[in-house]
């Protein structure tokens, strides 16, 4: 009994892992970037939720200024931050130096827009309490249900759509899927959207389970789901599912253990050990460099 | 040129690294500002605050009780007949910044005694600084032991960590009837240490039986494992000191989780009921604090010095949000180093710190004496969550 609530803990933390990571993949997927910046875009979508409900809006007009919001943020980054040194053939490290710019740039504009204190939220879901003994499980069932449907949702995107089988063929080989008349661009600026739009459900879920926020929520957030993104293999999307999982569940494990002081080391030792013994992730594809 | 570009850039980065340095000052234990007998135009007094961040609450109300009291000191006069400046910077509630900002205050702004730092940790770390200086430094909320144990001429003005904790231990078995007891702390965060430690240790002494002692790294917002592995252990009673936005999420958590018991915690959790939406009220019932001041039943030179303050701040701070022990306790340390500074009659650290150590005041709430030592003796009052309002539970002494 207590071990199926510690594993529900685990599943439900690990839900919003999965969604961030989620994001996560598909970028990189596309784009091979790592685009550090997408744990603040949770940060966004948690407070355009924050002030839309503040003014009184009810809460499905709350979620839909956030999740569209934060696709609109996803893009500008693209655009200001990325979009010229993916044109000029940047190496990858500078990509990903720029994205953690933008990190920091708009964890301090938060702060300075938003004070650096933390704001609550008022409950957001009213759902009927579901108790498995006396727990009340109904966020932690919402968590994981919203995250399968939004990979369900990703696969029907990807392999079903002809947008879809535009972002397979960008990430297969950008210069070929020009050759075939796709304009690149516009499926790169089409997969920030997407992928930031997953951010801003993740905030919804997230501000609907913890219900506190503030300007630097989104750095170990984001750090977390990349560990899960990676451990589950970047760039495939199940695989981003099962690392997120997996990771709060190892979490939760960690204080079963008795060990809760080593709760974030379980996570990052995690990391270490996949880059050491399966560096492509659990369900990524195991690329050989080709001479 | 591409030469002479380069040259030049390095001279220019060279005066960039030189002009940005920290001016030279005569070191320790020369006293800073202090020339014996002679007093300065004005005094200057430095005060280090949370402004911003994670404890801001407590930052700027106490640094509004200071501003208070200076105004007080001021119009009535001064300190042996000058007026008082002060100065204060945020330190954003870390400890890098605390002394960064201290030292500014010492070199550049010339300070002769220092108010703050208001938590433990950047305190710990000022203090160290303040102690080569032989600056007098009084915390007025500073509660972490290893505070005044960094050199004499570091005061408080409020009670620690070791003595909450071991009250908060006695208050479960006395007032609450328990005989089990857990814990969910702070890792990374010596306050948080500090009381779990002094409880969990109090609670064995007391006979009482320990349950599960839990930690939770800083920055965390998910502490359901931690919870259900406390719930399993069934303990009457969960002490959680930590500051009031963990200890928001802690509550609203563990009744989602079905916990029961008790939960008591320190003087960390004022501020609590602003961190939780109305909606959640409900989750802090069956929750205690300990705190320095009781403003719910203030007697008449307490209830001076709150009109006082809601007139002063009638404009920046109209609701009065930041009126709570804290504000009291940094017009408080404002006070206690004025009427030090008074009695030494110079601006003399070593004279001003030796005056402190003898000093009697007369507080709003009774009377402080640090009897030579640097830790008053202070009371606690209890503080109960009821359907979101805060219910003095009265004083508690063991």
């Amino acid at each position: 009994m207590y071990l199926i609530t510690q594993m529900l803990n685990g599943l439900g933390a690990g839900s919003i892992y999965a969604l961030i990571a989620l994001g996560y993949s598909m970028v990189y997927g596309v784009v091979k970037l790592i685009n550090f910046a997408h744990g603040d875009i949770i940060m966004v979508g948690s407070y355009m939720i924050f002030l839309t409900l503040g003014s009184g809006q009810p809460l499905w007009v709350a979620v839909l200024v956030s999740i569209s919001f934060s696709a609109i943020m996803g893009v500008l980054i693209e655009q200001i931050a990325y979009r010229r040194l993916l044109n000029s053939g940047a190496p990858r490290i500078a990509l990903l130096i720029t994205a953690i710019g933008a990190s920091i740039f708009l964890q301090n504009l938060a702060q300075l827009v938003f004070g650096a204190n933390q704001k609550s939220m008022p409950k957001m879901f009213q759902l009927p309490a579901i108790r498995i003994g006396d727990m009340n499980v109904s966020n932690t069932l919402l968590n994981i249900i919203v995250a399968f449907i939004m990979m369900a949702f990703l696969q029907v995107l990807i392999h079903a759509t002809k947008t879809g089988k535009a972002m397979r063929a960008t990430s297969e080989d950008s210069g070929a899927a020009q050759l075939m008349g796709i304009n690149i661009n516009r499926i790169i600026i089409f997969t920030f959207a997407v992928g930031s739009a997953l951010a801003a459900v993740g905030a919804v879920l997230y501000t609907n389970t913890y219900m506190q926020i503030k300007p630097l929520m989104g750095g170990m957030l984001g750090l977390k789901a990349f560990v899960a993104a990676v451990f589950g293999g970047i760039g495939s999307i199940p695989g981003a599912m099962l690392g997120g999982f997996l990771l709060g569940l190892a979490e939760s494990l960690s204080v079963v253990a008795g060990q809760s002081k080593w709760m974030d080391a379980a996570v990052f030792a995690l990391l270490i050990i996949i880059l050491l013994v399966r560096p492509s992730g659990l369900l990524g594809k195991h690329m050989k460099e080709k001479v | 040129m591409k030469k002479l570009m380069s040259l030049l850039l390095v001279a220019v980065m060279l005066f960039a690294v030189a002009a940005c340095g920290p001016t030279d000052k005569p070191s320790a234990p020369s006293t800073p500002g202090g020339n014996g007998g002679e007093l300065p135009d004005e005094i200057i007094i430095g005060g280090l605050a949370p402004l911003t961040g994670d404890v801001s609450q407590y930052g700027i109300a106490s640094n509004n009780g200071s501003k208070l009291a200076v105004e007080e000191i001021n119009k009535a006069g001064g300190i042996l007949g000058k007026k008082i400046k002060y100065i204060a910077y945020d330190e954003q509630g870390d400890a890098t910044a605390a002394t960064i900002a201290y030292d500014r205050l010492v070199n550049e702004d010339n300070i002769v005694a220092l108010i703050g730092d208001i938590t433990t940790v950047p305190t710990i770390a000022v203090a160290q600084k303040a102690v080569e200086d032989g600056i007098p430094m009084i915390t007025p909320t500073g509660t972490g032991a290893a505070i005044t144990q960094a050199g004499k001429n570091i005061f408080r003005a409020c009670f620690t960590d070791p003595y909450q904790g071991v009250l908060m231990a006695n208050y479960a078995k006395e007032k609450l009837g328990a005989s089990s007891v857990a814990v969910l702390y702070d890792t990374g965060d010596d306050y948080s240490k500090g009381v779990a430690d002094a409880f969990w240790d109090a609670a064995s002494e007391l006979g009482l039986t320990q349950t599960d002692k839990e930690g939770y790294q800083p920055g965390s917002t998910d502490f359901n494992a931690q919870l259900t592995k406390i719930k399993a252990g069934n303990p009457d009673v969960v002490m959680v000191p930590g500051y009031y936005g963990d200890g928001a999420m802690i509550l609203t958590q563990a009744r989602e989780l079905g916990i029961t018991a008790k939960f008591l915690g320190s003087d960390g959790w004022d501020g609590l009921l602003n961190q939780v939406d109305e909606s959640n009220y409900s989750a802090l019932n069956g929750a205690f604090y300990c705190t320095q001041y009781s403003l719910r039943e203030p007697g008449a030179e307490l209830q001076r010095v709150m009109d006082a303050y809601k007139e002063f701040y009638a404009d920046s701070d109209p609701e009065a949000e930041y009126l709570n022990m804290f504000a009291i306790l940094g017009y408080e340390a404002m006070h206690i180093m004025a009427a030090a500074i008074e009695s030494a009659g110079s601006v003399d650290s070593d004279k001003i710190v030796e005056a402190l150590s003898n000093l009697e005041y007369n507080g709003v709430s009774g009377s402080i004496a640090y009897q030579g030592g640097q830790d008053p003796a202070r009371e606690a009052y209890i503080v109960e969550f009821v359907d979101g309002v805060e219910v003095m539970r009265g004083v508690y002494s063991f």
